[in-house]
């Protein structure tokens, strides 16, 4: 099992799906048994979560309409 | 090979992401308009050489991030690296961590929500330096794997991950920046230090 410092180390790679199996696992059992780093955990994860749901765009129609009328005039021959 | 006549239909639904991403890299709605068309355009054309069985989204994400360095990266350079915050790690966990604690029941994403602003986020982001905001990006909004970003900006996976890392950090410097005018965070000069935590070792490259 991985102690605080590995896991706050790795605790990254782990969030980024980047670790072997067994390196994950390691993490995992640390995480559950250690509340202050699963806690550090569920912040960046929370944060992550917050910074990608901030970011997203709707596309405007126009956008839309023009890069489909852009490419129908790709398909006409000539 | 692909056929040119699926392309739409894979293609289309790609459309928000690309927008999204296009608006962090040239923070501007009108610039974002013409690169997302271009990199669609330049998608259909090289439809062919796309492997069926890959990822589109990482196949156009390199398109749209290499139309946007040659097009658009000259008129809007901007300094790199050298003025890029750096701080520790878990930096704003280990100042606004305990948030949520102190009103209860709430999660960190709750309060975290509350906390920042969609204008304060994307400008986080489209503040940091552009090889870090790149990575950023990539990784945390678009969630691709450290290869695929390597792929889409043809860079080693060891400058992947050394860019996520110090970009990541001076993120959340920029957001910690952000809640302390809000009044949320003790300034950092005087107040309580923050809850000590276990400290790991920089893996900085």
């Amino acid at each position: 099992m991985a102690d605080c410092n590995e896991t706050l180390r790795e605790l990254y790679l782990y969030l980024d799906g980047q670790l072997t199996d067994d390196d994950r696992v390691h993490i995992q059992q640390h995480l559950d048994d250690c509340s202050p780093c699963l806690e550090a955990y569920d912040f960046e994860a929370e944060l992550r979560l917050v910074v990608r749901s901030r970011c997203f765009e709707e596309v405007p129609e126009a956008l839309r309409d023009r890069i489909a009328k852009a490419l129908d005039r790709e398909q006409q021959p000539g | 090979m692909a056929d040119q006549a699926t392309f739409a239909e894979q293609a289309m639904p790609l459309m928000s992401s690309l927008y999204s991403g296009a608006l962090r890299m040239t923070r501007n709605p009108a610039d974002a308009d013409d690169l997302v068309q271009e990199t669609y355009l330049r998608a259909y054309r090289g439809f062919g050489g796309f492997q069926e069985g890959t990822n589109l989204k990482a196949w156009m994400y390199r398109i749209l991030t290499n139309t946007y360095i040659n097009a658009y990266r000259a008129k809007q350079r901007r300094p790199d690296e050298t003025d890029l915050d750096e701080v520790e790690d878990l930096y704003l966990y280990r100042r606004l961590g305990g948030l949520e604690a102190a009103r209860s029941g709430r999660s960190a994403e709750d309060e975290l929500m509350d906390t920042f602003s969609e204008a304060e986020v994307k400008k986080a982001i489209e503040d940091l330096p552009e090889n870090f905001r790149m990575a950023v990006l990539l990784a945390d909004v678009e969630g691709f794997s450290y290869k695929e970003i390597a792929e889409i900006l043809d860079i080693p996976i060891g400058t992947v991950m050394s860019r996520l890392h110090r970009g990541r950090k001076a993120l959340q410097k920029a957001l910690y920046d952000y809640a302390v005018t809000h009044g949320l965070a003790d300034r950092p000069e005087g107040g309580t230090e923050p809850e000590p935590v276990p400290s790991a070792a920089g893996t900085d490259r």
